[in-house]
């Protein structure tokens, strides 16, 4: 197929596993991590670790949107679900996350709540069109990548006074996040990142700036094909082997330095920065997510309806949060695969086959059996 | 001149009647709905009895026996509808257990205010299906539920043939060293299915492959191979079937990407809607296992069959106490092809 083939090309990927191979410097480690849950997803399920010589090794970074939402934000949307008797709208695999007392929008959903799976914010709109005596609440979530089409619904509902129509407001913002990791204490162990895919084509590769000048951590933008994953990882090497620090983009094909400023302006224009928002794993990130402006408060279902954040600490055995921060890795925590398995999460990394645990757990875990 | 009027008058509005609850009553209106659309449609020897249950005549052989119910959305599809699915589903069932399908039943739930002329078309099409297998459908129900209850139509086919001896295929059969041959490309169903409810339009529309197998796989059993294992991989695609015969007999696989087809539309689809083509449903596939000598022989009567002309051996049975599917990528790395954990879900970002 044309655009995919090409990046799947099997010889190909020998030649670039090589050159990493003959590049890497036998006697140092390269902790290289992929911020973005699209690039963990296609690591495990192209097995491109195989590929890797043992001292290259990929890190999993918090990137995958339904990992980072705390616990209170899902119990936040299930409240509003059953006490209020909303119609409650999200994308696919929020509906899994665990919440407190063993609930989940999947659960709440059978035991009578009304929430509904879409694929795009258009669905969530045409349902508070058919819908007129009840209220639809839009959980809207992601990176930068999904608000956008967030931003559309809300011009969009405001245009035609669509007056039952409102969003819980969980959007997130990559480069704080980034920040977060590397402002830990004591530093982290990081050599590099391959920068987001779709993120940094609304956003463009100039926000990563800071990275390589302030931290001095090389960066890579990638696409989600798997010879994307494998050219950015040679092109990390090569950087840490001569001791720079940039930003490089290996996936121009999409990604400029300054990305979609229509989608920018969009975005700003209908949303502005949250002086804190909490994130699992991360804990309480500023100026870290995003929310409504005044001027659209009549869609933020927080003020709608009053539905306060209660913040809800993690399971005490659950290791997301260092998984999140790149610090350990899934089969480093207790209950992986035991009592945590993707059809019964405990923690939110085993949710999404872009989260950490749920990678490894579905594609890679054959390699502790060895 | 017979003055004597039948119990119903007037025929059944087929163009722009509805299903009412009447319909389901076990009165009058059912009565006729059975004789003029079921009945016509169907028509055979058996279901001409008229008895609550068709009589039918001894069969030689072990009997097999199964049944499959009948939840789609859209009813229509590229490819088919639920009507012929319902058929090929059932006829598969019995078939991969390397039985010459006999017979079919078919019950129905209708939602009260099902147009009538769609409810048309899909018996026509089972009976369609039905004829064209040489399978024919001897007895059915037919029930109503109330407008919101139901899904327009939802339909139930059972299944029974007979296993002629000497032969027995279990999904506990499959031995390390055993070839996994599959017959064809996989997720054209499921993904006929769902681009159509997406509204996602391809330059090449994506068509169902729903279809009988009990040909092919006739064909199979006649070149004198000893099959081990036969299996449809209808929902949860490929991937959950081998995770299945891989639990049942206690081995592992292994997999080779390269050698699974997927049509490029398909994978297209995929791609944009982040699902893995591995775990979409099939409606007129199977995967066969057998002695690694027997594999080009099968391969071949495969190939010779119009519905196995894509056959390939895509893996291998492998002793493995893990019971792990793994899987060399198409880049050369490694990876289990997991159970699926719920439904696939598209990708957010
Ligand atoms: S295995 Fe489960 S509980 Fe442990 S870190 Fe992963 S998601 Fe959290």
């Amino acid at each position: 197929m044309k655009y995919v083939d090409e990046f799947r090309d099997g010889d190909l990927a020998k030649n670039i596993a090589a050159n990493i191979a003959g590049e890497a410097h036998a006697g140092r480690a390269y902790r290289l991590m992929e911020f973005c849950g699209g690039h963990t997803h296609a690591i495990s399920r192209y097995g491109l670790a195989d590929l890797l010589p043992p001292n290259v090794r990929m890190i999993h970074g918090p990137g995958c949107p339904v990992c980072v939402l705390p616990i209170g934000r899902i119990d936040q949307a299930i409240r509003l679900a059953r006490e209020q008797d909303v119609i409650l709208c999200t994308y696919a695999d929020t509906v899994r996350v665990p919440a407190s007392a063993n609930l989940s929008l999947m659960r709440a959903k059978a035991g009578g709540a009304d929430v509904r799976m879409i694929y795009s914010t258009q669905d969530a709109l045409k349902i508070a069109r058919d819908n007129p005596q009840r209220e639809v609440v839009f959980l809207a979530i992601g990176f930068e990548t999904t608000t956008p089409p967030t931003a559309v619904a809300i011009r969009q509902a405001a245009a035609e006074g669509l007056k039952n129509f409102s969003i819980l407001c969980d959007h997130v913002l990559t480069p704080a996040a980034m920040h977060a990791i590397l402002a830990v204490e004591g530093g982290v162990a990081l050599d590099g990142f391959v920068g987001p895919a779709h993120v940094s084509t609304v956003i463009g590769s100039k926000p990563y700036e800071p990275f390589a000048d302030d931290y001095h951590k090389p960066v890579v933008i990638a696409g989600f094909e798997p010879l994307d994953v494998m050219q950015a990882i040679l092109m990390l090497v090569r950087q840490v082997n001569d001791g720079r620090a940039a930003v490089e983009n290996e996936f121009t094909r999409a990604v400029t330095r300054e990305g979609n400023l229509k989608a920018q302006e969009l975005v700003a224009e209908v949303f502005e920065l949250r002086d804190a928002f909490e994130w699992r794993g991360l804990g309480s990130v500023p100026h870290s997510a995003l929310k409504l402006r005044p001027q659209f408060a009549a869609f933020d279902a927080e003020q709608k309806f009053k539905v306060d954040y209660v913040a809800v600490p993690d399971n005490k055995a659950c290791e997301c949060a260092a998984i999140l921060r790149g610090q350990k890795r899934p089969q480093e925590c207790k209950i992986f695969g035991t009592v945590c398995t993707p059809e019964n999460p405990v923690g939110s990394c085993m949710v999404s086959s872009e989260g950490a645990c749920a990678a490894h757990y579905s594609y890679g875990r054959f390699r502790e059996t060895a | 001149m017979n003055t004597v009027k039948p119990n119903y008058t007037r025929a059944l509005d087929l163009k722009h009647g509805r299903v009412d609850m009447s319909h389901g009553s076990g009165g009058r209106a059912m009565a006729q709905l059975i004789a003029e659309l079921f009945a016509a449609a169907f028509d055979n020897e058996y279901l001409a009895q008229g008895n609550d249950g068709a009589l039918l005549p001894q069969a030689q052989g072990r009997l097999v026996m199964a049944t499959d119910s009948h939840v789609v959305s859209p009813l229509f599809f590229a490819g088919g509808d639920i009507g012929c699915l319902s058929v090929h589903g059932t006829i598969n069932d019995v078939a991969v257990m390397g039985a010459k399908p006999l017979y079919l039943s078919a019950s129905f739930i209708l939602e009260e205010g099902f147009p009538l002329a769609d409810l048309n078309r899909i018996v026509e099409s089972m009976a369609q299906a039905a004829r064209a297998a040489g399978v024919p459908i001897v007895t059915g129900d037919t029930k109503v539920v109330e407008q919101g209850k139901g899904d327009g139509v939802f339909i139930t086919t059972t299944g029974v043939g007979v296993v002629p001896d000497g032969i027995h295929l279990s999904g506990d059969q499959a031995r390390p060293g055993d070839k996994i041959l599959l017959s064809g490309s996989i997720g054209d169903h499921g993904m006929a299915i769902l681009s159509q409810r997406e509204g996602l339009t391809f330059s090449a529309p994506i068509v169902s492959d729903t279809a009988a197998l009990h040909g092919l796989i006739a064909a199979m059993l006649d070149s004198g191979v000893r099959l081990r294992v036969l299996r449809d991989p209808t929902r949860g695609g490929l991937a959950t079937t081998l995770n299945e015969i891989a639990r049942q007999s206690g081995v592992g696989m292994m997999l080779h990407e390269s050698a699974i087809k997927v049509n490029q539309p398909v994978e297209a689809a995929c791609e944009l809607l982040g699902l893995d083509p591995l775990y979409v449903a099939n409606e007129g596939k199977l995967v066969a296992i057998c002695a690694p000598a027997d594999a080009d022989r099968l391969l071949a009567a495969m190939r010779a069959h119009p519905f196995g002309r894509d056959a390939a051996v895509i893996g291998e049975v492998l002793a493995d106490a893990h019971g792990f599917v793994q899987m060399t990528t198409r880049l050369g790395g490694r990876r289990v092809v997991d159970w699926l954990a719920g439904e696939q879900l598209p990708r957010i970002c």
